[in-house]
């Protein structure tokens, strides 16, 4: 059963938030999805395998072969903040960068 | 007003074309006039486009519409999470309160191919969550057959424009139900094709490996006219299917003889409402006598497709929502202090209700510790469901069956309880789980309240459901009715 | 208490395409900020990624090079996180099925050779480029967002900061010579994190692991390897306890600094991507891949120790980059002697790239007119002195030496016709040199063939001259 907690640990991971109520409110609702959702420890998958996708498609590739789409200014049209054909954000205190 | 879409269809209205006798900017005129008149009672566009709708007419008549240009000249609407090049998309979320697009959705550039006039874009639950259009950031759409009902969801916007007659056809999308079961609601047929069968290139994600865009009209033919323009492969979708697209139209011979119609017994179980039930027994009845052979069927699985999908479609909308993040588009959340400012504020207050339960539904089914009783155990329940349907269909051309198990609910009766209103969609969950194409015709009227028949095919089976749609339609002639709510309005 | 390191390498290699990794925008290095982006790589809503064929063969291509087993069926994954150079909030990676695993590479540490393990190596998408402003801002750039990479996590099999240098050296190596990439650590096409932990010697329980990140040279990562590891072991020998934390290189004191202590690991909510049909990649394209490796430096160098003659160190400065020992097998088969092709390549070539700082293929140099002027040396037409001025001329300005050499009159004189009357008047004029050379004075023959270059304007071929010297002398 899901709790209160893990409730606002998942808002975290989502980026999200609620006030107290809210997540008082969100907690009950999300008791009754996850209780809906343990049905499914009925169902005896045996060696099933996961469906992910139904089609049977496989090894879609795409040549390599340049194509420019967008101007930046098209792009950057749609920017809350920008400057010099940069994104401007508020900078974050942990300096991770290259998570790739 | 001249032009009433209660009482015409896209052939007819070609022909007026291709005759000379109206124009597609008088077309246009005609259909701006009727959703500004219409869509008071209805409130089924978010946006309407009248420059777009000009322009494109103008160019219509301008190259001349020939009489193989189907499409040419006749308006059309899109459900607004569709991408639309320097129109309004806003998935009815106010977090896309102003986003304007800088490229066009694969089915709106090959609408435009053919043609057809853009007028605008329709409402939706956000960001297609949601059975009601009730989940909306600019207000419920109402239904045109009684106006304190919900027209369904979450293509409620695109089936009460039709359903009122503000336009002749529009598009929706549907993952779990959102094209059928409005279509349901509001007595018109809406189709879901096969997944693959339409780009998704420029459909707002929400469950992407269940979405699928389809059409919604009152006239099945005229969906066979659209669909033949939207489906077939895309370059830009890599999941979209390489079959060429049969001639639809060449399937609506109005003869089934012979054809094999299964209808499965789960889907006339309780939960179902009486006066449904006998909609559908009647509308068997009609296959028969139209020469189908029906036979009860078991999809066993059936009652856990709820689950299934909610787990499945709300993982991936978790992962598919994270882009909302106010940095590069969409809402920004005012005087913010820090990047995580940014992120968390844009979002909380940018998101409605249903969105963020399910994004918290989907994130939790992810998180480390619950994949696998969760998301990955819906995953292999899915491949049970998908066999459920194979092994039919070694037998059947067709299941047949209830779209919904009641008609149209009062607005406003099952917002606050999400899991009654997610057990609304289990009829029309299972085909999306599959991958199949399905669609709901209109069946008839429960306390003068439209039902749809669902119809089920095999993947790429779409003729075989026109077929079928088509030779009941010109049974039961529902389409000549005009929606309660929209009586003497014309 | 003495320790034991263990060390992990995880290497982001950007794979060389013309387009990214999911879309077709244009990969380039340098480009002005946010160009060479579509509605793909900003992340729009409703997009959708196109996965590019040729970054998936090159990441086969490196796969087969480190001699690991390519995975026949396999899918993308989304990994789930927020940041700003991450449009979509997911990176599109393999987590579950990678492209490849069990690779390894052989390094040599003092002379001693070890195999080093790999544990896994999978394609997905870099992230774009944040630069971090004053006044509490930051900006991103998109344009290196989708470039496709190849990330190659090695076994914690690396023991010690010099054998990390090693594994890292022989990777460029072996991926420069592929071609898939340019590994470049100052264009950020090669991009290095490691992880160490240290434990006490025979004991064998792996130690709490820190992570070294923001390392711009294979010398930062030694340094701050091994400065890592004596911090460890004085947490330790201290009675403290070594946290699990991310820490930087500082360069200028050489030493590392916390950037966050780890608490719990991420959860990235990692899941298959809906939106790229899996793969099932057949043995036949693997072959084909196969096929298509250009040879190894390993190869490269037992072949020019067996072939050529050419001693081990040589070969080793030969195949130091894919383009010199390219250049050097290319200059062979136009004719050269392959000593002296190699000698003239580590020597007069190596000098001035070092010289100009340039790569070879910068200059005009090609390997046909290096092996013409070697032609030249070797049948006499030039002299060693003379070669040195063609081969600047050749280097800078791309003039084919022989007709240089002949339009520059800079050809040797080697006909005996022409020498012989020149030398007997030369002997004629200096009979006390004659003399001298009769009395045993060898510093006569020096004398006289100076006066006969001088008489030949230095274009005499001095091994005639002496081979004619010698006999007209003995006449007298
Ligand atoms: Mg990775
Ligand atoms: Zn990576």
């Amino acid at each position: 059963m899901i709790d209160r907690d893990q409730v606002a640990h998942v808002a975290g991971l989502a980026k999200l938030q609620f006030t107290d109520q809210e997540l008082t409110a969100f907690t009950k609702q999300m008791e009754d999805i996850m209780a809906m959702a343990d049905q499914l420890n009925e169902v005896d998958v045996g060696d099933t395998t996961p469906l992910y996708q139904v089609t049977d498609l496989k090894n879609v590739f795409r040549e390599d072969k340049p194509v420019l789409w967008q101007t930046r200014d098209q792009l950057l049209e749609n920017v809350p903040e920008k400057q010099n054909g940069l994104i401007k954000v508020p900078s974050i205190l942990d300096n991770g960068e290259g998570e790739a | 007003m001249s032009t009433d879409y209660l009482k015409t269809d896209i052939t007819s209205l070609h022909d007026d074309l291709v005759n000379k006798k109206t124009t597609a900017a008088q077309l246009a005129a005609d259909t701006l006039a009727a959703i500004d008149s219409k869509d008071k009672k209805t409130n089924a566009f978010i946006t309407v486009a009248p420059e777009v709708a000009e322009k494109q007419a103008a160019a219509a008549d301008e190259k001349g519409i020939g009489a193989a240009d189907t499409l040419a000249g006749i308006p059309i609407a899109l459900k607004d999470n569709i991408i639309t090049n320097g129109v309004k998309t806003t998935a009815a979320s106010k977090i896309l309160n102003n986003f304007i697009p800088v490229y066009d959705a694969t089915v709106a550039t090959r609408l435009q191919q053919a043609g057809a006039v853009l007028v605008g874009k329709t409402n939706l639950d956000e960001f297609a969550m949601g059975s009601s259009t009730e989940n909306s950031h600019y207000g419920n759409t109402h239904n045109a057959w009684a106006l304190d009902r919900v027209p369904g969801g979450s293509s409620g916007g695109s089936a009460a424009a039709v359903a009122a007659g503000e336009v002749v056809a529009a598009l929706g999308s549907d993952t779990g139900g959102s094209i059928r079961q409005p279509a349901a609601f509001n007595g018109i047929f809406g189709i879901k094709p096969t997944y693959g069968r339409v780009s998704r290139w420029g459909l707002i994600a929400f469950g992407s490996s269940l979405d699928q865009i389809g059409v919604l009209t009152r006239r099945v033919k005229d969906s066979a006219i659209v669909l033949q323009q939207i489906a077939g492969h895309d370059d830009n979708d890599d999941t979209s299917l390489p079959d060429p697209v049969p001639d639809y139209l060449a399937a609506l011979d109005g003869n089934i003889k012979g054809m094999r119609i299964a209808i499965p017994e789960e889907y006339l179980g309780e939960g179902v409402a009486q006066g449904v039930r006998d909609v559908i027994e009647k509308a068997v009845d009609t296959l028969k006598k139209l020469g189908a052979t029906v036979d009860t069927v078991s999809l066993p699985h059936t009652k856990y497709a709820v689950p299934t999908y909610y787990l499945i479609a709300s993982s991936e909308a978790s992962s598919n929502l994270q882009r909302f993040d106010g940095i590069r588009y969409g809402y920004r959340a005012e005087d913010v202090k820090n990047l995580e400012d940014v992120y968390v504020r844009s979002r909380s207050e940018g998101f409605g209700d249903e969105v963020k339960r399910r994004i918290m539904l989907g994130t939790f089914s992810l998180s480390a510790g619950f994949y696998d009783a969760y998301f990955n155990k819906a995953a292999k329940v899915r491949h049970l469901i998908q066999d459920d349907f194979t092994n039919v269909f070694a037998d059947y051309d067709l299941i047949v069956g209830p779209t919904t198990p009641t008609p149209a609910f009062k607005i406003g009766e099952k917002v606050d309880d999400p899991v009654t209103m997610y057990m609304n969609d289990i009829l029309t969950i299972p085909a999306n789980l599959a991958g199949i194409p399905a669609a709901s015709v209109p069946a008839g009227l429960v306390d003068g309240l439209p039902v749809g028949l669902q119809l089920m095919a095999k993947p790429l089976g779409e003729a075989t459901i026109f077929k079928t749609a088509d030779a009941f339609e010109r049974t039961t002639e529902f389409y000549k009715q005009v929606p309660t709510a929209m009586k003497g309005d014309n | 208490m003495n320790f034991e390191t263990t060390i992990g390498l995880e290497v982001h290699v950007e794979l060389k395409t013309k387009t990214k990794m999911f879309s077709p925008s244009p990969v380039s290095y340098g480009a002005k900020p946010n160009t060479n982006v579509n509605v793909i790589d900003f992340g729009f809503p409703g997009v959708l990624p196109r996965v590019n064929h040729n970054a998936y063969r090159l990441g086969i291509m490196v796969a087969l090079a480190l001699h690991a087993q390519v995975t026949r069926d396999t899918h993308f994954d989304r990994k789930n996180y927020f940041y700003p150079d991450n449009p979509k909030a997911y990176q599109i990676t393999q987590q579950e099925k990678p492209l490849a695993t069990n690779g390894w590479i052989e390094i040599n540490v003092h002379g001693k050779k070890k195999k080093i393990g790999i544990h896994e190596m999978h394609v997905e998408e870099d992230a774009g480029k944040n630069t971090h402003g004053d006044s509490g801002y930051s900006y991103v750039d998109l344009n290196r967002q989708g470039t496709p990479l190849i990330e190659i996590v090695s076994e914690p099999d690396i023991a010690s900061p010099e054998e990390a240098y090693a594994y890292l050296e022989q990777l460029r190596q072996i991926i420069q010579f592929t071609g898939a990439s340019d590994v470049k650590m100052e264009e950020g096409s090669m991009r290095v994190d490691t992880n160490i932990s240290i434990h006490p010697a025979g004991t064998d329980k792996f130690g709490v692991k820190a992570e070294l990140k923001n390392l711009n040279s294979f010398a930062h990562v030694r340094d701050g390897l091994a400065f890592e590891a004596k911090r460890q072991a004085e947490v330790l020998m201290a009675g403290g306890k070594v946290r699990q934390e991310t820490r930087r290189f500082d360069e200028p004191t050489g030493t590392t600094i916390l950037m966050r202590v780890k608490e719990g690991s991420d959860d990235y909510r990692y899941f298959p991507e809906p939106d790229i049909p899996p793969f099932h990649i057949a043995q036949s394209w693997i072959d084909e891949i196969a096929s298509e490796i250009p040879e190894m430096p390993s190869k490269r160098r037992e072949r020019y120790i067996n072939d050529f003659g050419i001693p081990e160190y040589d070969a080793g400065v030969l195949t130091a980059t894919k383009e010199m020992s390219d250049f050097f097998d290319e200059t062979v088969k136009d004719g050269a002697d392959a000593k002296l092709a190699a000698n003239w390549l580590m020597g007069n070539v190596n000098a001035y790239l070092n010289d100009q700082q340039v790569d070879l293929p910068d200059t005009k140099l090609t390997p046909a007119n290096l092996a013409t002027m070697i032609k030249l040396i070797v049948d006499g037409t030039i002299s060693s002195k003379i070669a040195k001025k063609v081969f600047q001329e050749t280097i800078t300005n791309g003039s084919e030496p022989k007709a240089w050499v002949e339009q520059k009159g800079l050809v040797q004189q080697s006909d005996p016709a022409v020498l012989t009357p020149i030398i007997t008047k030369v002997l004629d004029d200096n009979s006390q040199s004659i003399e001298d050379f009769k009395n045993g004075k060898d510093r006569a023959v020096g004398f006289l063939v100076g006066q006969i270059m001088k008489q030949t304007h230095g274009q005499a071929n001095p091994q005639v001259v002496n081979k004619i010297l010698m006999t007209e002398l003995k006449k007298r």
